[in-house]
């Protein structure tokens, strides 16, 4: 396989992945904003939301003020954000159509459907009621490109390269939305009991698609430790962090097998997947949850830097 | 479909009858599924130079194109003799132009084209040949009148649409194909890799390895590139994946550098290698012709084919046949008249109503002029554009091009094709029955060109 063609099938796994993220991000964002509240700005939510999708930077160099319909835009249709869903659509269609001999027909024709469907969406003409419509809608075209993927598509290096770019971007997102709502899950004597603390525990599960899986798993109500625990160490939850890990490791196995040999990647890996399935929630909140957060971050950023060099993403 | 008699000739009986059943909402219908199907396959090409960048569908129309066994049977011996001709032709103007001290063509026409190649002088291809995939466009005047209109012995294109024209046609339609006898034509990606495979650089041990060298995604024929790669399982290249690397082709794999043998490009000639060609090429391989010239990697078609299609070359095809093979062509030329002669220069500026005037090395039906259609203003405008760089222009006489039905905005009706068979030239002269139909889909128009809104359509060669 050419370097090139295994760096298009990685990011496409990727701005497939980001795309869903972004609208799972979305709606809890404008769920916590349509809350009656006192006080503070309604739309100081969406500061935590453009902070989790990567985007605050980008947004507030074109935008002076948080509003939602210009938040909305920005993370759905705007064209100048390399992570609106739009721009991860047309992407992941583009990465898509250079390598079409890649692809199986199915895949191909989800991702290609998805794209011709969301350009067909006017922003100007989506009205808050159709909002969560066309989130379900980008959330389902992600999840049938993927069942596409994995119902017909060979398991070597085609394969290989796309779940890793998949789990790595997921273990992406769930470490930021931890980056940047993990004030809310330390201990404040202050606003313990609040319902503010309630809804935005809930906000954080629901980012990642677990607020209904929690109850089964710890059969309590929302205790800050235990969502952290759940999203960091959690095996069984498919966005916590040794999940994405546990994936990625048997992936760079499967990958070291197919081409006989192991890179700095692997050690890599193969370091993180053992800190998580060793770790301990108490240990991680001694040592600070924050610090944690960040080194995780930046292990992460190094495993898809020593990806793309070991296999020769760039030629 | 209709002969200069009574009725519908017999190789259309039963498409006609089948057409007579049909109610024209459910072929419109029929017809909308195809696009759908089209556009969600991605099978889209670009159109240079208009304002909507990206992907156009290319208009497909329902009502296939059907060619008798008989009427077949001649044309592929036609085109066989044609394309060996052609060959043989490239091989000698490289070689010892015996065609040019036999007198049968003029030396200034070879060495003072654009199209001809100093570089590839003396080179040695395998088995000798320089196109192994040739485009021979036809058209039908009368009924046992078909004339080849123009060789493409570069880079045709369009093959992709033929074989997806069929597998559309066969999953609208089954019925159709149980009541008739088609010839298949899913065998061309095999054949075209058998070709492939057959040319690889002398010596070689071993399998060898095939890749498929495109310009990108942007380009108009990014479709058929990818869809041929996949067809055939081999790797679809840019030239930012190939490198000369320790005196051979090598493409960057995840494994590091892998040789590559034979090149399948798709590019042209001038982006092939910067070091040779034009040095502003980002699309090719810097040291790559000197790794052909030794022998180290085959490119198809070879660089310098253009020579063989050149327009000006055209009029000459009847005499270089005959001067190869020894034999008079089965398949006529269409008359033409070339603007460097005087004699040929007035006959056409007093006849540019009546004729069709073309640029030498233009192609995909820009920049010409179909005088019969034009308007006076547009007919003035090309008389000066002619009068001041005559050796640019050739002329032929308007054809009576055949006609076929089509669905048109107000129903079924005739209308203009051409027909281009695709020919594979390897160790052997391989074929796939019938080619793609171009059709022009304005009334009247004699433009078939994809690039000027014509579309295409299923071509049936019939089986006895």
């Amino acid at each position: 396989m050419l370097g090139r063609t295994a760096n298009d099938l990685y990011w496409l796994a990727r701005y497939v992945e980001r795309a869903e993220n972004m609208a799972r991000l979305i709606e809890v964002g404008y769920r916590i904003v349509l809350l009656p509240r006192d006080g503070e700005g309604a739309h100081e939510e969406w500061r935590s939301t453009l902070a989790s999708a990567g985007c605050a930077q980008g947004f507030f160099d074109k935008h002076e003020t948080l509003s939602t319909r210009d938040v909305i835009n920005y993370l759905l249709f705007d064209c100048s954000n390399p992570s609106s869903v739009k721009s991860c659509l047309a992407a992941a269609r583009r990465n898509g159509r250079a390598q079409r001999t890649s692809l199986t027909r199915d895949m191909w024709e989800s991702l290609n459907a998805a794209w011709i469907e969301f350009s067909a969406i006017k922003p100007e003409s989506v009205t808050a009621g159709e909002l969560p419509r066309i989130l379900d809608w980008v959330r389902s075209r992600s999840a049938l490109y993927r069942g596409a993927m994995l119902n017909t598509i060979l398991r070597n290096d085609t394969f290989f390269f796309m779940q890793l770019g998949t789990f790595l971007e997921r273990a992406d997102n769930t470490s930021r939305i931890l980056d940047v709502k993990y004030y809310v899950l330390l201990p404040h004597v202050e606003m313990v009991g609040s319902g503010i603390d309630a809804v935005q525990w809930a906000a954080i599960l629901r980012s990642v698609s677990a607020h209904r899986s929690y109850r089964w798993v710890y059969k309590e109500n929302y205790k800050p430790w235990r969502i952290a625990e759940y999203l960091i160490l959690n095996q069984a939850m498919p966005r916590s962090l040794r999940s994405c890990y546990e994936q990625i490791g048997v992936t760079l196995d499967d990958l070291a097998e197919y081409y006989g040999d192991q890179h700095a990647c692997h050690g890599t890996a193969t370091g993180t997947r053992q800190r998580l399935a060793k770790g301990n929630i108490d240990n991680i909140f001694q040592s600070g949850l924050h610090e944690f957060i960040e080194d995780f971050i930046s292990r992460n950023n190094r495993l898809g830097n020593e990806v793309a060099d070991a296999y020769h993403f760039n030629g | 479909m209709y002969g200069s008699g009574e009725g519908v000739r017999p190789p259309y009986h039963a498409v006609a009858e089948w057409l007579g059943t049909q109610a024209l909402g459910d072929l419109r219908q029929k017809l909308a599924d195809a696009e759908t199907m089209f556009r969600r396959t991605g099978i889209t090409f670009a159109v240079y130079g208009s304002e909507d960048t990206s992907e156009r569908l290319i208009p497909f129309d329902i009502i296939p194109r059907i060619i008798s066994a008989a009427e077949w049977r001649k044309l592929a011996a036609g085109i066989e003799q044609r394309v060996r001709a052609l060959n043989a032709f490239m091989f000698d103007i490289y070689h010892r132009q015996e065609i040019i001290r036999a007198g049968k063509v003029p030396e200034e026409l070879i060495v003072s084209n654009s199209a001809f190649v100093p570089e590839m002088m003396g080179v040695s291809v395998p088995l000798g040949i320089y196109s192994h995939i040739i485009g021979i466009d036809i058209v039908r005047t009368g009924e046992s009148d078909f004339f080849v209109l123009e060789d493409n012995t570069r880079t045709p294109s369009g093959v992709s649409y033929m074989l997806e024209n069929r597998e559309t046609m066969m999953h609208m339609f089954p019925d159709l194909f149980a009541r008739n006898r088609v010839a298949p034509v899913e065998n061309y990606p095999e054949n075209l890799l058998k070709t492939l495979e057959s040319v690889a650089p002398t010596g070689l041990k071993g399998e060898p390895t095939i890749a498929l060298l495109t310009p990108g995604q942007f380009n108009s024929a990014y479709y058929e590139h990818s869809f041929l790669a996949d067809q055939m399982g081999v790797e679809l290249v840019e030239g930012r994946d190939l490198a000369v690397i320790d005196g051979y082709l090598q493409m960057k794999t995840t494994q590091g550098p892998r040789r590559i043998d034979v090149l399948y490009r798709r590019i042209d000639d001038d982006f092939l290698d910067p070091l040779v060609f034009r040095s502003d090429s980002v699309l090719g391989v810097p040291g790559l012709f000197d790794l052909y010239r030794a022998g180290r990697v085959t490119i198809v078609n070879a660089p310098g084919g253009g020579i063989a299609d050149d327009k000006a070359i055209y009029s000459y095809i009847p005499k270089i046949i005959k001067f190869y093979t020894g034999r008079a062509p089965i398949l006529q030329n269409v008359p033409t008249y070339n603007c460097r002669k005087a004699d040929d220069l007035k006959y056409v500026l007093e006849h540019l109503p009546e004729l069709v005037v073309k640029e030498v090395h233009g192609s995909g039906g820009y920049g010409m002029l179909v005088g019969p259609t034009a308007s006076s203003s547009e007919i003035e405008a090309f008389r000066a554009k002619l009068t001041a760089n005559p050796s640019n222009y050739i002329a032929q006489p308007t054809l009576a091009l055949s006609t076929s039905p089509t669905m048109v905005e107000t129903g079924v009706a005739p209308r203009h094709l051409d027909l281009r068979p695709f020919v594979l030239v390897g160790d052997e002269v391989r074929m796939t029955a019938g080619g793609l139909t171009r059709v022009a889909m304005r009334a009247g128009s004699l433009v078939v060109n994809s690039s000027q809104g014509g579309g295409t359509k299923d071509t049936w060669v019939l089986q006895d």
